[in-house]
């Protein structure tokens, strides 16, 4: 027992074993905190900033922080709800997510938070970039327009000899993820479909493969995002 | 070709945690990093072409198309528009006959935009390859140009006088200025180097120096203020292989310069500071981070270095204590502002861009290498060697009782004196504005971009850790300045610029803000817009480091102090505007297909 701490979320008395993200921590207590670039198993970034909680007055990521014994959480506040929702929306008018229109409709994280969130119209006005599509791998489609830069791909996609077949190009508003020319071409039919899988929205398609699940049977159409919470 | 590239990846043993350096050695010997240098290194450091690409592309002097036998990298940062860049720019263009971003077709010359340089204090200035411009005039610049048509040698552009202090030495033979115009401790002449490392360090413990730090009370003089003595005993306590020194020189913060000054002027100061540190922390190997806009100081640094290991300053058994050996090596970032945040600059320091990381753990616990680290400001280091010199306590008298000892300001902008002062903490704004010359002031930037903009009303204020802070970045605006167009829109591109991307909020939200202001500033905005910059900047809150963190407050701060200036803009009879210009956008789509449009007036 001595491995568990006590901490509180929202003034809910919660326990954890020590060193464990928040995130993971909030779930075993029944308590969802979302996220979307984080995946279990993998070495957590920080990158979308959707899990956002205030620590001692100090907004951190819960997907990076540990819990420590007495911490009190801070996560479903009206001002912590709605910069979540902002920073939601702020990746709708960033990119150019056309939902309707999307292979990933259905199983796509960002738009499955934006019903959570209740995003109606965004606040901010549609940025309506000019981004590529690369469609040069026999296997994949790399969509720029869908890309949140969330890194899940960069972190997981790699080929036996552990050489990244995803990398970022430039930085901060021009910043896109890009695959690699030469190991795009010799992906194997396991790993697209893992890229695929990763992807929390549709910038990663495995070409002919989009709609091989019906659209009304995916994920999200049957049941929101996360759990409810207690 | 390849041969070169060969040997310079061999040089750095195929170590993808130099892979800065091979990058930085190709750039510099080839004028780009062409892709079979981009195959040829994957290949040798075991990465796909798109790892490596991932960091020439973050670093704005790396390019993997070629920037010319001559690459022209011009100041666009405010205090160089206020000294003429857009006149230096446009001769540059006329000269060269190509536009900024643009390489002409012979490939020898390359024109190009780069954010603050550290020269405020002798503006309009340029590098080209590696060596400084200063005070650049039209008739200057066609002089630069006709020489570069000719072929002629990077020395023989340099026709102009050295600038003053060491700036004349063999090593450095730099046009660039240090005009330091106040000494306190750090500046002084009254230090011979090398004597606390000689006489007292042999006879004070690790433990001993750390307390004297502590008593000093000194804070960190990047910016962020954190209690240096802490920093050091956190680190000397936590356990690993090896521990490191680091000394933060990616002074990218606009406006300040003075660890340029310092670095210039006292280098034996700054590297003694590594030394004590490096024995305070268990430290045998310190590292020099420099900016890249810094690399005419290369060879210079090099050689303090080497004279300080000729002295047993450096090396083994330093000052005879046995067992206490420590080296310094240089290494260079390559024009990215968020290489200046210390976790982003240890990214870089393994070869990497440079993304921040996420704290905990700090870099006191897993820093470089993942090894205890600390990373200081290159005015720290100088000033604890002050300390240890005189004693913590000596110290206290300096400054204010929560910011004690002495700040180096880097003062530019509309004053008669720009330059380098080293005054007491407690400072305040008016008694600086009239050392320096400056009247009809209209507003001080304080502490760069990232810090406040403050108008008259608050010049009776200190400079403190708990007033107004500052790394010493001080930009005066005289009364002649448009601070919103000028100044706020300059620095929210700088900030859109220099993200490193990493975090959502700080990648999407500044370039949300930049818009709406520009709404503003061309007459477009309403009221509600002034609402809106106010509540959507608090979602910057969220990002990782204090880049994204403060990346609104040059709107913040403005719209705080300044808030007239905006009022003054808005429309009064509309309660809604979606800043959208009919007229304006049917010119732009007729230009594109060649047609004049025919506007009816409406009824």
């Amino acid at each position: 027992m001595s491995n568990l701490v006590k901490f509180k979320i929202d003034g809910t008395e919660c326990m954890a074993e020590k060193g464990s993200y928040i995130v993971d921590a909030a779930l075993e207590n029944g308590i969802y905190i979302p996220t979307l670039c984080n995946m279990p198993g993998v070495k957590p970034k920080g990158a979308c900033r959707v899990c956002s909680v205030r620590i001692n007055g100090r907004l951190m990521t819960s997907c990076t922080t540990p819990v420590s014994d007495g911490m009190e959480i801070e996560s479903n506040s009206a001002d912590i709800l709605d910069l979540r929702k902002a920073i939601i929306e702020l990746m709708f008018v960033s990119g150019n997510h056309f939902c309707p229109s999307c292979e990933k409709s259905g199983n796509c994280e960002l738009q499955a938070l934006g019903y959570r969130y209740k995003m109606m119209v965004p606040r901010f006005l549609y940025d309506f970039p000019v981004r590529k599509v690369d469609a040069s791998s026999p296997k994949i489609i790399k969509d720029q327009n869908r890309c949140i830069q969330c890194k899940r791909c960069i972190k997981t996609i790699k080929d036996e000899q552990g050489r990244s077949l995803f990398a970022f190009h430039k930085r901060g508003h021009d910043l896109e993820v890009i695959l690699d020319q030469d190991l795009g071409k010799k992906i194997t039919e396991e790993l697209a479909d893992l890229a695929m899988k990763n992807c929390p929205v549709g910038s990663i398609i495995k070409k002919e493969k989009g709609f091989e699940q019906a659209i009304g049977r995916r994920m999200y159409d049957h049941q929101p995002i996360g759990i409810e919470d207690k | 070709m390849e041969n070169t590239i060969t040997n310079i990846i061999e040089k750095y043993n195929n170590d993808p945690l130099r892979l800065m350096d091979i990058l930085i050695d190709i750039q510099e010997n080839f004028g780009f990093i062409g892709n079979d240098a981009v195959k040829e290194i994957a290949l040798a450091l075991n990465m796909s072409e798109v790892d490596v690409e991932q960091t020439i592309t973050f670093y704005h002097f790396l390019s993997t198309e070629p920037r010319g036998k001559y690459a022209i990298y011009l100041n666009n940062s405010v205090v160089s528009i206020m000294y003429g860049q857009k006149t230096i720019k446009a001769t540059f263009e006329k000269e060269v006959g190509i536009s900024f971003g643009q390489v002409t077709a012979d490939g020898s010359i390359g024109l190009f935009d780069t954010a603050c340089i550290g020269m405020n204090d002798q503006e309009p200035a340029a590098i080209i390859n590696n060596h400084v411009f200063t005070k650049l005039t039209p008739y200057r610049v066609r002089e630069i140009v006709k020489s570069m048509r000719q072929g002629k040698d990077m020395d023989e552009l340099i026709n102009e006088s050295y600038g003053d202090g060491k700036n004349h030495l063999p090593s450095l033979k730099s046009m660039v200025s240090s005009n330091i115009r106040r000494k306190g401790m750090v500046l002084s002449d009254n230090y011979v180097y090398g004597s606390v490392t000689k006489l007292m360090l042999p006879n004070l413990s690790p433990e001993a120096v750390i307390q004297e730090i502590k008593t000093s009370h000194i804070r960190g003089r990047g910016g962020a203020g954190f209690p240096t003595g802490l920093k050091w005993e956190f680190c000397r306590r936590a356990k690993g292989d090896n521990h490191f020194v680091i000394c933060n020189a990616d002074e990218g913060e606009p406006g300040t310069f003075k660890d340029r000054v310092i670095l210039t002027e006292k280098p034996e100061l700054v590297f003694e500071g590594m030394v004590l540190a490096g024995y305070a922390i268990g430290s045998d190997e310190g590292i020099l981070y420099l900016r890249y806009e810094y690399r005419y100081m290369k060879e210079y640094l090099e050689d303090v270095i080497s004279t300080m290991l000729k002295n047993n300053l450096l090396g083994s058994n330093i000052a005879g204590i046995d067992g206490f050996n420590f080296d310094i090596r240089i290494q260079f970032g390559a024009g990215a502002y968020v290489c200046g945040e210390e976790s982003a600059l240890l990214e870089s320091l393994e070869g990497k861009r440079g993304e921040p990381r996420d704290k905990p753990p700090f870099p006191v616990e897993k820093g470089y290498l993942n090894q205890p680290t600390i990373i200081n400001n290159v005015e720290t280091f100088a000033t604890a060697v002050r300390i240890v010199e005189n004693g913590g306590e000596w110290f206290t008298q300096f400054g204010t009782e929560d910011s004690t000892g002495t700040k180096i300001l880097s003062i530019s902008g509309d004053c008669l004196f720009p330059g380098v002062y080293e005054v007491n903490w407690g400072f305040n704004v008016n008694d600086m504005l009239d050392m320096v010359g400056a009247y009809d002031v209209q507003a001080v930037q304080v502490g760069g971009p990232s810090g406040t903009l403050i108008g008259p009303d608050e010049f009776h204020r200190t400079l403190g850790y708990s007033d107004l802070s500052t790394g010493g970045s001080m930009i005066i605006f005289g009364m002649q300045r448009n601070l919103l167009q000028d100044v706020v829109l300059n620095f929210m591109e700088f900030f859109i610029d220099e993200s490193c991307g990493s975090c959502s909020t700080c990648r999407n939200m500044p370039h949300v803000l930049k818009n709406k202001l520009e709404k503003i500033i061309n007459g477009k905005g309403v009221k509600g817009d002034l609402a809106d910059l106010k509540e959507w900047s608090k979602v910057l809150n969220a990002s990782r480091c204090g880049l994204g963190q403060t990346a609104a407050n040059p709107i913040i701060s403005s719209l705080k102090n300044f808030r007239h200036l905006y009022e003054n803009l808005l429309q009064r009879d509309k309660e809604f505007d979606q800043g959208f210009d009919l007229i304006t956008s049917v010119q732009r789509s007729c230009k594109y297909v060649k047609r004049v449009p025919k506007f009816h007036p409406i009824e």
